[in-house]
């Protein structure tokens, strides 16, 4: 019986927006309504295009952006009321670009360290030996210690970005996009030391990224995000093997292997990602969709359950088809 | 046969640093026909935007461009002057950058941009160059083209941004586009869309195209011929084919065992790694670049210096030592661990 670890309800997340010069604020709904289970030992992937709200659904999950409505559950507790503190203990977040993530101006030794001063840890004394024992486990040489991050490349401070996040032993790991600044050889060996030490400390990720063949090698389970909603969800083989949302298979075949004998694919997504202050009517994704219907255009579709997760189409909601 | 649009030759780029001399790109050649599409691939440093800036004339100040023969439709485009070089760019070739926000001028309008790249150049009237900048815009799959041109870049998409980068540089009918990672910024969607488009117009004006990436998926969907470039050298030239069907040099194998790919790596499985990081490039480099990284380097590589030679097939070339019979058991060798 795995443990549900972050339960997601009803999550939405409205920023008002100035329209312009003698316009009001208008509503963004950056995440509407999201409902997202993670249990203890899974790497949730959430994917979908710039804009689509997964960042913004994991900086709540992190309790770094309130919550318009809905409710954030960590460990059977919710997240609105509990201490900062006790949070991060729990929930530790890597980011996309080691560049900006680290402070220039502060020693290695110091980065790694600080998430123990901040929580009040009692044994300073073991504070070296205990980074220098995470450096060890993420693969960074003792001896930069005493080095600044802007002596380190960016493998390196990415290691950096993940011994910080580890070193108070967290549960959960959120990676915004942790290989996508890094170069193909360099991101490989992150994605190996991710692996490792998800098995060796027995850790749960969730993982944002746009890269549809990293999140197939290293999701057990996957989340395809549109203008604010999951618009489908189940474990990444039955997703890549049978995605079911036209959005998916979009999405899917515009995956490039490298295969010469291939040319590039035409994903039929003819028109651009909508302005996500005025969203389409009905399912929002239907001016782009192959699969377009009638009644796509006025209904909102609703989540249906699947064998492996869940899928919000027309397609596969039989009774609203036949009312149509 | 096919026209040959450029043609470089031992191109070499040097750096003064207070440490020395950066010899960033180190004796680079490779042609370009009219209709082929060059992929030029490699990791961060490897000087494969140096390169194509060297192309363009357009490297910064302090560095020194150095070349044997650098020809543009056979006219040596090497020793020219500023004035007859600033004729030659954007009008008989193009630049696309990674990124189309910092490379639109966003004080003026997007109509302005393009329509005054045929003015400068072919002295063509405002009207004239509007018509043009519809057609093309149009072309690039822009919708309502004409009232397009009065927008702002800040008031487009990424993507459209993009297009409207596309469109601009083949305002004057370039002969040769050089793309310097064209959609690395884009999403994965829009990426598709945006090569999909690249290789259509590529193929309706006849131009050469050379792409610049870190992405293989890119590379091996796109390219006619590709060149594999490491610390300041090609380490491997060959058609997509050659390259990712018989990888021969070390470091392109190993570049090809570190991403995953769907239905082909194992889901979790480790992938591969080049360990080590890649060498600085100041001072000078009797040996193979690669050497330090190799995992089948002996004391010869790191002695002496590595040229590129022929392998298996016609044009294609590697720089190792190793035969390519050898190369290609190392990689039948690595592939059931």
């Amino acid at each position: 019986m795995s443990n549900v670890i972050i339960q997601a309800t009803d999550v939405t997340k409205t920023f008002m927006i100035s329209g312009g010069f003698f316009q009001g604020k208008r509503p963004l709904h950056a995440v509407n309504g999201v409902d997202l289970t993670v249990n203890q030992g899974d790497v949730v992937a959430l994917v979908g295009e710039s804009g689509c709200g997964k960042t913004t659904l994991a900086r709540m999950i992190l309790g770094l952006e309130p919550l318009t409505s809905g409710s954030v559950e960590v460990d059977s507790k919710p997240l609105s009321g509990q201490n900062r503190l006790d949070v991060a203990k729990l929930l530790q977040p890597i980011f996309q670009d080691p560049y900006s993530s680290l402070n220039p101006r502060k020693s290695i030794g110091s980065i790694i360290t600080l998430p123990l001063k901040v929580q009040g840890d009692q044994n300073p004394d073991t504070w070296r030996r205990r980074a220098e024992e995470m450096m060890e486990l993420v693969g960074l040489p003792r001896r930069v210690f005493q080095n600044y991050p802007s002596q380190l490349s960016g493998g390196q401070r990415q290691r950096v970005a993940i011994a910080r996040a580890l070193i108070n032993r967290p549960r959960v790991v959120i990676c915004d996009e942790p290989t996508s600044a890094l170069d193909v050889s360099v991101q490989s060996q992150i994605l190996n030391l991710l692996q490792d030490l998800r098995s060796e400390l027995n850790l749960t990720y969730v993982i944002i990224s746009h890269n549809l063949a990293v999140v197939e090698h290293i999701a057990t389970k996957v989340a395809v995000m549109y203008l604010g909603r999951i618009v489908e969800e189940a474990d990444t083989e039955t997703l890549f093997t049978k995605p079911q949302h036209p959005y998916t298979e979009a999405l899917l075949s515009s995956v490039l292997t490298p295969d010469p004998n291939l040319d590039v694919p035409d994903t039929h997504l003819g028109a651009a990602y909508p302005n996500p202050v005025e969203p389409p009517s009905g399912c929002t994704f239907h001016p782009r969709c192959a699969k377009v219907m009638d009644h796509c255009s006025t209904r909102s579709p609703k989540a249906i359950p699947t064998s492996e997760g869940s899928v919000e189409c027309h397609l596969y909601d039989k009774a609203q088809g036949a009312a149509a | 046969m096919a026209e040959r649009i450029l043609t470089v030759d031992n191109l070499k780029i040097d750096i003064p640093v207070p440490a020395g001399m950066l010899h960033a790109v180190q004796g680079v050649s490779f042609k370009v026909d009219r209709g082929e599409t060059l992929c030029i691939v490699g990791e961060s440093g490897c000087g494969k935007s140096l390169t194509s800036l060297a192309i363009m004339d357009l490297l910064p100040g302090k560095a020194i461009r150095t070349a044997t023969t650098l020809e543009l439709d056979n006219e040596n485009v090497l020793d020219i002057t500023e004035d007859k070089m600033a004729d030659i760019r954007g009008n008989r070739m193009g630049m696309i950058f990674q990124e189309p926000m910092t490379s639109l001028n966003p004080a003026y309008t997007i109509g302005n941009q393009m329509e005054e790249t045929l003015i400068r150049h072919r002295k063509a009237s405002r009207e004239e160059a509007r018509d043009r900048a519809v057609f093309l815009l149009e072309k690039v799959g822009i919708t309502a083209a004409r009232s397009r041109l009065r927008q702002y870049p800040h008031q487009l998409s990424g993507g459209l941004r993009q297009r409207v980068m596309i469109a601009m540089t083949l305002m004057c009918g370039p002969d040769l586009i050089i793309a310097d990672e064209p959609t690395t910024a884009l999403d994965v969607t829009i990426q598709a869309q945006i090569l999909l488009l690249l290789a259509e117009l590529q193929k309706e004006f006849n131009m050469g195209l050379i792409l610049i990436t870190h992405d293989l998926g890119v590379v091996a969907r796109v390219a006619d011929r590709v060149a594999v470039m490491y610390a300041g050298q090609i380490v491997e030239q060959g058609s997509a084919k050659q390259v990712f069907e018989n990888p021969t040099h070390p470091y392109t194998q190993g570049l090809l065992e570190c991403i995953p790919i769907p239905g082909k790596t194992a889901r979790g499985s480790h992938l591969g790694s080049i360990p080590g990081i890649v060498p600085s490039l100041i001072g000078e480099m009797n040996c193979c670049h690669f050497a330090e990284r190799c995992s089948y380097a002996s004391n010869h590589c790191h002695s002496a210096v590595v040229d590129l030679r022929p392998g298996f097939t016609n044009a294609h070339d590697y720089r190792c030592v190793m035969s390519p019979e050898q190369c290609a058991d190392n990689l039948k060798q690595k592939v059931p661990a």
